[in-house]
């Protein structure tokens, strides 16, 4: 086999091993540490992480990619199948490849759709692998976990990357605008003002449309179409962050101009440390704490935004697995007769499960960072 | 007062050229006019003239910024910016690739948009302001615990989810209200009513939370205990006292959003077949119709600037100190 790696899986590495580095960190300096003892020390944000950390670890699995190798001819030099598999496919083979024909119902024995049979009549076909399926099988007879499960990748990386792509502008353009000030100040905040004024699905959905433009004139760029699925993605994480930053850069801004006056900050100046000194040493770990709160309370919102985009037609490739494409496929299920209800049941628990965790794990750290919080 | 809000007034109007560029520069510079008649005619198999076609029947076939083959003003104006982007300031949106009118069919169907869209945010505020303030009056017990873990769960769930799921419930379980659909007049109350209740109960665990710390927030302060000194009831310190003063940051979150409630609501409009702007865009989205997109942005962006407009307006009736500044 051949590992792929994509942009999507080096960018999850990548924080992934911020998040190690930070603990890390945390661990070795005093005020951190009791802050994360605040949050270890609720019930609930400890119940949180540990469905979190569930989550992740299929995300992480999901996120190692290759190609596996075709079978060898002899005297050929080995070839590699087209087709991107991810080590939680190798971990779900049974899943993924014990397809039925069509719909049937969460453990069934027999299919969903009556067929004429052989002998004669019509009648429900027993299914080719009974009692296996335990959410059941969609349209064309995929199993429903294996959906949902693969579902999980795409909707962390939507909720985190997201914020991670457009964190460097954000906290950049931030604290300058507050430190410097004057005419920098001005067009900064020109600059997002302007941006926050366009309404953000309008905004998503017109960026998208270009988007989707290139890529398809652009054929070339893409050696696989999991690549190409996976460019899509990385774009809507881009998109989602152009329209989402503003509001965490004036909140940087705000900070920046109380910290700007404190007596510390005034101190070193007297001293002769030059603005960018000041701006990295003093400045930025002291807006550490809100950067974090963003990026936790921005994480559910983004997973519910994605399958609401995902609805609309303008979310991720119609190919990739996620929340979204599988409720937009199963939509009408419920108006059928008898209704198929496992798809949407699926995949609305195993997405309230993570944003009720993101959500009870946000309000944690929140409570433990916000001085204002009480 | 006048010159505040002329000061405001004037602000706006670079904001509103710059979304202008913004979505020029998405929708022209980005990707050629070419590669947008690829897209929609088909990748492959497209001939040269079909592409000039497309073009000239959108009046894509001009230069992007300047004319050089045209006589005295129309070096200018026979351009694709004049064209498309300077005239959507005298609110010319041109054709939609059916051939219709885009301002006229806005103007028709912001109506229905609104139909839904207003009911569901006075009813939205009304019912949220209430729930956190039922929960800031019994705070601290066990009461408040129970309703900020309902709110918490109540915004964890997909809106997709309160949508679907109450379509089937009421419509297809109950049979009491169609599925979907629209009427004009008093009819169309039985196609809003269920469409109203799901916006409304989306909204709500978010909102109350929200409402409920900015509550928690004014009960702390100094007014508060000396109201309690004077001895008066905490039934009157919440409703004059917390609620007035508590108006300011309220006004932030909600002014801003009048304006927009024209442009409807995305999901729901698709979902209940309500001929609005919502769904006017999604369909524009899914046709991949251009121009119908590139309206809404301009529409959108200038409610929602009037919005800011209007809240700025709102702080100095509320909040005299602001005036004076």
């Amino acid at each position: 086999m051949m590992p792929v790696i994509l942009w999507s899986d080096a960018l999850f590495f990548l924080l992934i091993a911020v998040t190690l580095g930070g603990a890390g960190w945390a661990r070795r300096h005093e005020h951190l540490r009791a802050s994360w003892a605040m949050v270890w020390a609720s019930r609930r944000a400890r119940a949180a992480a540990a469905v979190l950390a569930v989550f992740f670890a299929i995300g992480f699995v999901d996120s190692l990619h290759y190609r596996p190798q075709l079978p060898v001819e002899a005297g050929k030099p080995p070839a590699y199948s087209v087709e991107v598999l991810s080590a939680l496919d190798a971990l779900l083979t049974p899943l993924r490849t014990h397809t039925e024909k069509t719909y049937s119902a969460p453990l069934a024995t027999h299919s969903f759709a009556k067929e004429t049979q052989e002998a004669g009549g019509r009648d429900f076909p027993p299914l080719k692998y009974p009692g296996t399926h335990l959410f059941g099988t969609d349209k064309v007879g995929q199993d429903v976990l294996y959906l949902t499960l693969k579902s999980i990748r795409t909707g962390l990386l939507i909720g985190t990357l997201t914020t991670l792509i457009m964190l460097p502008a954000a906290v950049l353009l931030g604290i300058v605008a507050g430190y410097v000030g004057g005419w920098v100040d001005d067009v900064i905040q020109y600059l997002y003002t302007t941006l926050n004024s366009i309404p953000g699905v309008l905004l998503i959905a017109a960026a998208v449309l270009m988007m989707q433009v290139v890529i398809d004139t652009h054929p070339d760029w893409f050696a696989t179409a999991a690549e190409r699925a996976d460019a899509r993605l990385l774009a809507l994480c881009a998109i989602l962050g152009i329209t989402s930053w503003t509001g965490l850069c004036r909140l940087l801004r705000g900070e920046t101009l109380k910290l700007r006056e404190m007596e510390y900050v005034q101190a070193a100046r007297a001293f002769g440390v030059g603005p960018l000194a000041i701006m990295l040493r003093h400045i930025l770990p002291n807006l550490m704490h809100i950067v974090l709160i963003a990026l936790v309370m921005d994480f559910s919102g983004l997973v519910l935004a994605e399958a609401v985009l995902s609805y609309v037609g303008i979310g991720v490739d119609p190919n990739t697995i996620s929340f979204g494409t599988m409720i937009n496929a199963a939509r009408l299920e419920l108006a059928r007769e008898p209704m198929v209800w496992w798809s949407l049941a699926a995949a609305f628990v195993f997405m309230f499960a993570l944003v009720l965790a993101a959500n009870l794990f946000a309000d944690a750290v929140r409570d433990a960072f916000d001085p204002r919080a009480a | 007062m006048l010159a505040y809000i002329v000061r405001r007034l004037l602000y706006a109007i670079p904001i509103l050229i710059g979304v202008n560029l913004i979505t020029f520069a998405l929708f022209f510079v980005v990707n050629s006019p070419d590669d947008m008649a690829r897209m929609q005619l088909g990748v492959k198999r497209v001939t040269p003239e079909a592409i000039e076609k497309w073009k000239v029947e959108r009046g894509y076939d001009l230069p992007l910024f300047w004319n050089g083959a045209a006589a005295g003003l129309g070096k200018a104006t026979q351009t694709i910016f004049y064209g498309k982007s300077v005239r959507m300031f005298a609110f010319d949106f041109g054709r939609a690739d059916d051939g219709r009118d885009i301002g006229r069919e806005i103007v028709t169907r912001m109506g229905p948009s609104l139909a839904v869209a207003v009911p569901v945010f006075v009813l939205g505020l009304f019912a949220t302001v209430s729930f956190a303030l039922l929960l800031v009056y019994f705070r601290a017990s066990y009461l408040d615990t129970a309703g900020v873990v309902l709110c918490v769960a109540m915004m964890s769930i997909s809106g997709l989810f309160y949508i679907i799921g109450g379509q089937w419930l009421v419509s297809k379980v109950w049979h009491l209200v169609p599925i979907s659909g629209y009427a004009e007049g008093l009819t169309s109350a039985r196609f809003l009513i269920l469409p109203v209740i799901i916006g409304v109960v989306g909204g709500i665990g978010s909102s109350t939370r929200w409402y409920r710390t900015i509550f928690l927030e004014e009960i702390g302060k100094d007014y508060v205990r000396t109201a309690r000194a004077k001895g008066l009831s905490e039934r009157l310190v919440l409703f004059r006292h917390v609620l007035k003063n508590a108006m300011i940051p309220i006004l932030t979150g909600v002014v801003v959003v009048i304006p927009t409630l024209f442009m409807g609501s995305l999901l729901i409009e698709s979902f209940f077949g309500i001929p609005g702007l919502g769904s006017y865009t999604i369909d524009a989205i899914n046709a991949q119709d251009f121009a119908v997109v590139r309206s809404m942005v301009f529409i959108g962006s200038l409610l929602y600037i009037v919005g800011l407009l209007l809240t700025d307006i709102s702080y100095t009736l509320v909040d005299p100190r602001i005036r004076f500044q």
